[in-house]
């Protein structure tokens, strides 16, 4: 009996070893390109006169703009963007350990516009902030996301998978509902995606300009007339840390423009 | 086993639970759809087609195709299509599942169209408030039972 307990416990032990210590979620995901219809995808290619391509522009020149009581811009601590930028911006959130959990890109370039160039926090929608980030995140273009969810991640990746999975709102629908049970289906003339954080900020063809992610999750969750969290508060940016994690493998694109 | 000196309880047993069945619980509520909800006049189909393809009322055609609707462009296809819905349901059965299709999937992503128990978060304006009121769940069921199959 006692051998049989040891034996047991065993194949137990090696079984659970050779278990991964996160099962891949099995969706196969597409990035919001892939269900853009040809006319929206050509704008997004356009590399001479593309509508996303202003804005990227207007934050290539913002990097070398002096602001702030420093003096400085962006390029003094950073002369060489391509370089210095790559992968950067697709590894974010990230941890922080100053404020003990997720930081978003978005957070950190007013941070460092705070703490580095003593100037003033640009707000969450603003054209310049969204701008920069734009140009930060096209120097990861083609690049996978680098988002790690272990040690003091784990709480905030749960908290963002939770929220994705809960149902919200009068309509009581989860993101889940859309965006993973019944992606690739017609809602209206409209092909559900996979809603993912790919091509964020994104040029939004009603809108007319970039949109951010948190901007984006404010107006789904109105339209299921739900009571939206603000723009980069903490639920939105363990969202954005699921979201990322659970698309990484879905490659930054940037210009991106979507419907 | 004496059987015969149970028989009385096991009956009564039964019956509990026929009554319960017979009336669809979510949650420990009660949902009584067999019959029009009160307070309604007798249900218009010509209203109810307005309350369903109204966008902002039961803006059925996101989710469903209607074929006799094929003069409004891009019906949705996330549900069923409900051709044939007047045929295929009896009209419990079409008003149970506009009030509360969690009865009968607590998976769906359909709405509950009259009731207002288990939601979350929702949006000020409408807090406490159901999407369609008692007399448009009565109209939108009095024109999906005129989709009959042809």
């Amino acid at each position: 009996m006692h051998a049989l307990m040891k034996s047991a416990a065993t194949i137990l032990t090696i079984l659970a070893l050779l278990t991964p210590a996160r099962a891949d979620e099995g969706e196969k995901l597409k990035s919001g390109y892939d269900y853009a219809v040809p006319a929206t995808q050509a704008f997004q290619d356009d590399d001479f006169a593309g509508p996303a391509l202003v804005f990227l522009e207007d934050g290539e020149a913002a990097w070398s703009k002096v602001d702030g009581s420093q003096g400085k811009s962006c390029a003094s601590c950073h002369p060489d963007p391509a370089v210095e930028m790559k992968g950067v911006g697709s590894a974010y959130p990230k941890y922080d350990a100053a404020s003990k959990k997720p930081i978003s890109l978005l957070q950190k370039i007013n941070r460092e516009r705070k703490d580095r160039m003593g100037a003033k926090a640009w707000s969450w929608s603003s054209p310049s902030l969204l701008g920069i980030s734009a140009f930060i995140m096209a120097q990861s273009q083609g690049m996978t996301f680098d988002i790690n969810i272990d040690g003091p991640m784990e709480p905030f990746f749960n908290k963002g998978k939770k929220l994705y999975n809960t149902r919200n709102g009068q309509l009581n629908m989860a993101c889940k509902h859309c965006h993973s049970d019944y992606a690739d289906n017609l809602l209206r003339g409209n092909v559900l995606s996979n809603g993912l954080a790919n091509g964020f900020p994104t040029y939004r063809l009603g809108a007319q300009k970039l949109v951010s992610l948190h901007t984006r999750f404010r107006g789904c969750e109105k339209r299921l007339r739900a009571q939206p969290f603000k723009l980069q508060s903490d639920e939105y940016v363990n969202l954005e840390l699921f979201l990322k994690w659970r698309g990484r493998n879905i490659v930054v694109e940037m210009p991106s423009v979507r419907l | 086993m004496p059987v015969h000196r149970y028989a009385p309880l096991l009956c009564a047993a039964f019956f509990l639970l026929f009554v319960i069945a017979a009336t669809q619980t979510f949650a420990g509520e009660q949902l009584n759809a067999d019959q029009p909800l009160a307070g309604t006049k007798s249900g218009d189909a010509k209203a109810g087609k307005n309350v369903f393809i109204h966008r902002k009322k039961g803006n059925c055609l996101a989710c469903h195709v209607v074929t006799s609707l094929d003069y409004i462009l891009f019906h949705g296809e996330v549900g069923p299509p409900l051709d044939g819905v007047g045929s295929n349901l009896s009209e419990a059965e079409i008003r149970l599942q506009v009030m509360d299709p969690r009865i009968n999937n607590p998976d769906t992503i359909m709405p509950p169209y009259h009731r207002t128990e288990g939601l979350n978060r929702v949006l000020v304006k409408y807090k406490d408030k159901t999407i369609l009121s008692a007399q448009q769940v009565e109209d939108i069921v009095a024109y999906l039972k005129t989709l009959k199959d042809e």
